[in-house]
């Protein structure tokens, strides 16, 4: 039977990284297409795109470094709310986090430097506020690339298999997401239950994708 | 517009140049003439605050001075707290938003309304408050552009080359209908430009600049009248510009043009160049002053003007009239000593 607790796991660990992935990612971007100081930049983005380039299970490696029981962050959680990341369901989110970012970061650094600089500063020379300027301006304005940043990184996080294994483990009921059980479930011979998970997975990202497809085609159409 | 001054004295360090640019202004309008990429937009750009130069001071008093920028007092305004307009090229205007919210958006959240309406009726957008920028003709855009710029009610407008980048017919058009929006603006504006043309129609006063100086600088009939120097000859439209080898006093002879012509004022040994406008000459007799022969001259017609290329390099400019179609040109053709424009390097 399939077990519907991983399915849950799964649109839970998937929806509240895309939420985090999200903001962070606009404000990441936001901050490196402000930055002048170039050395700087190119570091940062450089950090920023590594997720994307490293195998999973490096990334898993290195998040297992520093959240694992010896970890600086990961040590820290212990001794101060005795509580342990590492093979936890946060561990799932984090992991979903990290390997989604930097696809959320760069669409929508990209879609922020095609947006003519001179709306930015007439803004600021018509008195509105850097805040205002970022919302209503730059961010209105990119909406679409924003949007398929979204999708790509909301796919990323649900498909996130490598890193989630590495720092979350694969415990049923816990932190086995729907990848984790597809691979469970083939390696235990049961290809008609994987099935059914993939069925799962196939649904719900058609689903993501045809939602944000719609939000973006509709706010587009009012202006374009 | 009396008691108003605008200081500007900015420094910096550009790729290509040292931009050092320093006026006051106490009329109305200002342009600035250059070639592009002369430091017209950076220089504007630090008036509105967008750019910070190196060394400086921006002021403007109305009623009390407020400054800008002082490098030495390490002050530096940020756009939003300067009552400075930017008029962009594009306009800039945002694309996501309807003209009304375009003009509404420099306005405080405790404003009625009434300052949009006000705007929309002043500038004639009637009608057109909920549609988007791209469904608007180029007027139209410049309109709600200067729209928004007035309900934020700025001290100072600046405009950046704002016809550069369209046809003729609209650009002629859009000239006549900023200057009828800017005719109620009881401010300063300053406008940016590489055309002769909107430089004298715009403008009280002028600046000339080049590669990050200015070159000329003074009421702009003046400075288009009296160049001085050859850039400035030439950005002001002298289509004749030569070295010259200085005869005597009253006499030099043009490199380019083999000519020897007499001055009515006495040159000074800092003359390098002259300059002779291609509207300037008339046709003329063998033995007049200044007068040379014309063989071998190319014609070419316009609509309303001959332009002719003399043999030795000289242009020269005819009016005529849309039906006329033929041209016989003068075995001569003399310039009027007064009309000789003395140029230094």
């Amino acid at each position: 039977m399939m077990d519907w607790s991983t399915v849950l796991i799964s649109m839970k660990t998937a929806s509240l990284s895309i939420f985090i992935t999200f903001f962070l990612g606009l404000f990441a971007a936001w901050a490196i297409v402000k930055m002048k100081n170039e050395p700087i930049k190119m570091f940062l983005d450089g950090v920023f795109t590594l997720p994307l380039v490293l195998p999973p299970t490096v990334v898993g490696f290195f998040l297992l470094f520093i959240f694992g029981v010896r970890g600086p962050i990961g040590s820290f959680f212990i001794d101060f709310f005795a509580y342990k990341i590492a093979f936890s369901w946060p561990a799932t989110v984090i992991a979903a986090i990290v390997m989604s970012f930097p696809l959320m970061y760069r669409s929508v650094r990209g879609a922020f430097e095609q947006v003519d600089y001179n709306l930015l500063d007439a803004g600021r020379t018509l008195g509105m506020s850097e805040w205002k300027i970022f919302w209503k301006v730059l961010f209105a304005n990119s909406l679409p690339g924003i949007i398929s940043g979204g999708i790509l990184a909301y796919a990323r996080g649900l498909g996130e298999f490598g890193a989630t294994a590495m720092l979350a483990g694969n415990i049923a009921g816990q932190t086995r997401t729907l990848p984790l059980a597809v691979y469970s479930e083939v390696a235990a011979g049961n290809m008609g239950e994987a099935f059914n998970y993939v069925l799962v997975i196939v649904f719900i990202a058609f689903i993501a994708i045809f939602i944000m497809d719609y939000i973006s085609i509709r706010k587009e159409k009012r202006w374009r | 517009m009396q008691n108003k001054l605008l200081k500007v004295d900015i420094q910096m360090e550009l790729s290509e140049f040292d931009l050092d640019v320093s006026f006051e202004l106490k009329n109305r309008r200002l342009g600035i003439l250059g070639p592009s990429g002369c430091g017209k937009s950076m220089t504007l750009k630090s008036i509105a605050g967008i750019v910070t130069p190196d060394r400086g001071v921006v002021s403007l008093t109305s009623g009390e001075e407020s400054v800008y920028f002082d490098s030495d007092k390490k002050i530096n305004l940020k756009p939003q707290k300067r009552n400075v307009g930017y008029l962009f090229q594009n306009y800039a205007l945002f694309p996501n938003m309807t003209v009304e919210e375009n003009i509404a958006v420099g306005l405080s959240k405790g404003d009625d309304g009434k300052t949009v309406a006000e705007m929309i009726k002043r500038f004639h957008l009637d009608g057109l408050e909920k549609r988007y920028p791209r469904q608007l003709s180029g007027g139209q855009q410049q309109r709600v552009a200067l729209a928004r710029i007035s309900a934020y009610g700025p001290d100072v407008i600046l405009l950046d080359e704002p016809f550069s980048a369209m046809d003729t017919f609209l650009k002629e058009q859009l000239r006549i209908e900023l200057l009828n929006s800017l005719e109620d603006f009881d401010g300063f504006s300053i406008m940016v430009t590489h055309d002769r043309d909107e430089a004298f129609q715009f403008c009280d006063e002028l600046i000339v600049l080049d590669k990050g100086k200015i070159i000329a600088k003074g009421n702009t009939y003046d400075v288009f009248e009296n160049p001085r120097k050859v850039q400035v000859a030439r950005l002001t439209g002298c289509k004749n510009i030569s070295k010259v080898e200085i005869v005597d006093d009253y006499h030099l002879k043009s490199i380019d043009w083999g000519v020897t012509f007499e001055t009515s004022d006495k040159i000074s040994s800092d003359i390098t160049h002259i300059g002779i406008r291609a509207h300037d000459f008339v046709p003329a007799e063998k033995d007049d002053i200044n007068a040379f022969d014309t063989l071998n001259s190319t014609v070419l017609e316009k609509p309303f003007e001959w332009e002719i290329t003399l043999a030795n390099g000289l242009w020269w400019k005819a009016d005529k009239l849309i039906d006329e179609h033929d041209f016989v040109i003068p075995d001569y053709l003399k310039i009027d000593p007064k009309n000789i424009i003395l140029l230094e390097e």
